[in-house]
Parts: structure tokens; sequence; C-alpha cells
């Protein structure tokens, strides 16, 4: 046994990360805390996490243009997003479950709770999953999402965007995001966008046309890489903390 | 080794109302054959429970739209293999209430029992992460090194799940994001 000590995670950089409460987004008002967050040397209930199996994926999971098909192709642009998940320090992140969903071309949820008149598209749920491989690559398939309105102080637009889950292999490194579309003029009108300060973070979110990647005569590309929480080192023992 | 940071981690942004579809996608009225996430961390052994409560904002009013995940060691201290001891769960759209089927954890790592919360919602830019201690633990809560660092008694006290007088092996967690009684979150 060594005495260094177990290798963990830094603290998030929250200044990077969207401020909690932004008046601008009228939901955090609420729901921001008011006190400081605890800080604490991770243990091994944030080093350990669940682990999800490629096995646990359905066939077209990775689908979105089929995996809701009922009568055809749902309506919209055919697009093609993957990546990289990466740590901070740039190791690619194997086995990340990323778990998937968007609103359709029309920017309409299928959603019980989701009341927009743009209608629902027959072929489309908005629903997907993949995970990365062994060099942390991932790849979905689905329609790009419309923009849609919202109540914010008024009436506020969300740029067309995909809403993003991972796993990392540690409860640490979990992660929820959101990304946009490259050249799209409501990026910066929208105040989710906003809550974050640096424009140099909310350019990570923006997902990069990728001509290479096209499939000719049938969809272009965008690419989307992804970077987790890293772990100051390459080991750890379970119960050090 | 000498490791070096070149990348910052992807910034979050909030899960929003429609979570459910990603994530649990039967709430969202999505019927997917092969998707199962259970409300039930597939533990075995030990003693069963039911975790129950609420996630309340600062003007009081329930959260009815959030996406809650769970992580814990099982009976004996471990945790996994795979994705054992892990759960999740969304307050419900009526009543408010997210609800969990588990056992009850063991001491992991030199800690009190406890259960890793995570709450993903609308206006929540950045989930928020705590912990479930149990009430009936009061010695290994009091050596809990987490719970030490909360000098004030009615925080740490949010952290700490009470049996629900109503049902047996049941606790209660209810959350507060903000104001009166707001639970303790933590930065780990």
């Amino acid at each position: 046994m060594s005495d260094k000590p177990a290798p963990a995670f830094d603290p998030r950089d929250r200044a990077w990360h969207p401020k909690a409460l932004v008046s601008s987004y009228n939901s955090t008002t609420l729901r921001a805390p008011s006190q400081p967050l605890l800080q604490m040397p991770p243990t091994v209930s944030e080093v350990s996490g669940p682990v999800f199996g490629h096995t646990e994926l359905g066939a077209l999971d990775a689908d979105m243009i089929r995996n809701a098909a009922v009568s055809g192709d749902p309506v919209g642009e055919r697009i093609v997003i993957s990546g990289r998940v990466l740590d901070e320090y740039a190791r690619p992140q194997a086995n990340v479950l990323i778990e998937v969903w968007q609103a359709n071309a029309g920017g309409r949820y299928r959603h019980v709770r989701d009341g927009y008149l743009a209608p629902l598209d027959p072929n489309f749920s908005g629903y997907g999953r993949c995970m990365t491989d062994s060099e942390g690559r991932y790849s979905f398939r689905t329609i790009r999402p419309g923009p849609y309105p919202f109540p914010n102080n008024g009436c506020s637009w969300r740029p067309a965007h995909v809403h993003l889950s991972l796993f990392g292999a540690s409860f640490a490194q979990r992660l929820v995001t959101q990304f946009y579309f490259e050249g799209d003029p409501l990026i910066r009108h929208c105040p989710i966008v906003n809550t974050i300060s640096d424009p140099k973070a909310v350019s990570q979110l923006v997902a990069t046309l990728d001509m290479d990647s096209q499939v000719e005569f049938d969809s272009l590309a965008y690419r989307f890489d992804i970077v987790l929480r890293g772990r100051n080192g390459t080991w750890f023992e379970e119960g050090r903390s | 080794m000498n490791l070096k940071k070149t990348m910052k981690e992807t910034p979050s942004q909030t899960a929003g109302p429609y979570v459910h579809i990603g994530t649990l996608p039967s709430v969202a009225g999505i019927y997917v054959p092969t998707h199962d996430t259970p409300a039930n961390t597939g533990l075995e052994g030990g003693t069963p429970i039911i975790i129950k409560g609420t996630i309340r904002d600062g003007g009081g009013e329930l959260a009815k739209d959030a996406m809650v995940e769970i992580w814990q060691a099982n009976a004996g201290g471990s945790y996994g293999p795979g994705r054992t001891g892990w759960a999740r769960s969304h307050t419900d759209f009526g009543t408010g209430e997210f609800r969990f089927e588990t056992m009850k954890p063991g001491t992991a790592g030199g800690q009190a029992p406890h259960v890793t919360f995570m709450i993903f919602a609308r206006g929540i830019n950045l989930h928020l992460h705590t912990r479930m201690y149990f009430a009936d633990e009061t010695d290994a809560n009091a050596a809990d090194p987490l719970l030490n660092l909360i000098a004030d008694t009615d925080r740490r006290d949010t952290l700490i799940a009470s049996p629900d007088p109503e049902s047996n092996n049941t606790w209660r967690f209810d959350v507060v994001l903000q104001g009166e009684g707001e639970t303790v979150f933590l930065d780990i």
C-alpha cells in the first residue's frame, strides 16, 4: 500500500459552469441554493459510480431517425452527430453511457407536459442512447431539432439544441448538458446559454459542421467533443478518501 | 507520473422540464421496450428499505419536474458491481414525490451509511449533489467526516432522513432547494 494520496478529482471550476442564480433565466430564482456548497475531497462514494454495459442498449437506440418510426422517416434535416469523450487530461473515456433527448424538427417535444402548438411527428420520439468505444468515440443519427419558445419573463426562444446526459466511470464525473449548432443566431439570445459567463465556455457547447463526415446524398454531420472531469492520477484504493 | 490538465470540463446546462424523454421515457409517454431504469437499486442482502421524499423550492412549492438519481454501497459497504446500487426516479407530476426501493447501505470508506443523491431539473443549471444519512445511525453519524464539516446542527440535520411513522422501513428525505431549511449541497 502506497502512502501517496489517492488520485481523485479537483473541485469543479464553477466560474466555467453556469451560475446557479441568473435572474434572466426565471426558473433559477427559486431553485438556486442560497448557501455556499460544502466542499470536500472525493471519497469512495464519488470515485465509484454505476457501470453500464453495451448490451443494455437497444439495437436502434443510437438511430433516432428509426427508433420511433411508425410509417416512415421523421420530417426534418437528417444529421449525424459524432465526437469523442475525453477527460480534462485529454484521456479518452471508454464505455461512457450517453443519453440523448430533443425536440422534433418543429420544436415540439414528445412529452406529456409539452403543449407547444407545433405538431408531434408520428415517426420521432426524440429519445436516444449510445456509448463510447474504447477510444472514447460516440455517434448517433437524428434530425435537427427546431427552435421553440418558452415562458421566461415573457417569451424567450431556445436555439436548436440536443440534451445529453453522461456517465463516466465515477459518479463525480456525472454531467448533463446541451449542445447547440454552429451559426445559429438564437444562441446569443438564449437566457439558458447566457447562464454561462465565459464566451469560451459557451463555444465549447457548439457542435461544428463536419462536411468530411457527411453521408453523401443522405445526411449532414456535426462534431461535438465532450470533456468530463478527470482523476488527477491513475489509481484509487477502495476505502481511502 | 506528470499529469497536466489541458482541457476544460464541458459546461453543464439545465436538464430542463423534458428530462424524462431521455432518462425515463415511459414517464414522458414514450414506450422503449429495451429501456430499463428502475427506481430500484437492484441490491440484495440486508434490510430492504423505501426512500421517499419531495423537493421544495424557495417559495415553498414542490418541484414536480425533477429527475433524481441515487448511488449507494450495499449492506456490506461495497459499491457495485455494474450499476447495482444506482437507481433513478422522478418527482411525480401530481404528488411531487420521488420513491426508491433499495437496501440499507453499510459503512463505506470510514463513513456513516449514506446514499448519494443527484438532482436534475429545470432551473438547476448544474445538477445538485447531496447525501442522505439515517437518523438511527447516531454513533456513525457523529463520527462521519462529511457531517462533521457542518458546524450548524440545523443544517447538518438537513442530510438526515427520518423514519416514516406510517410505514415500516421507509425513510423520508425531503429536499429544500433554497431558503429556510435549505438542504446542504455538496461540491465534491
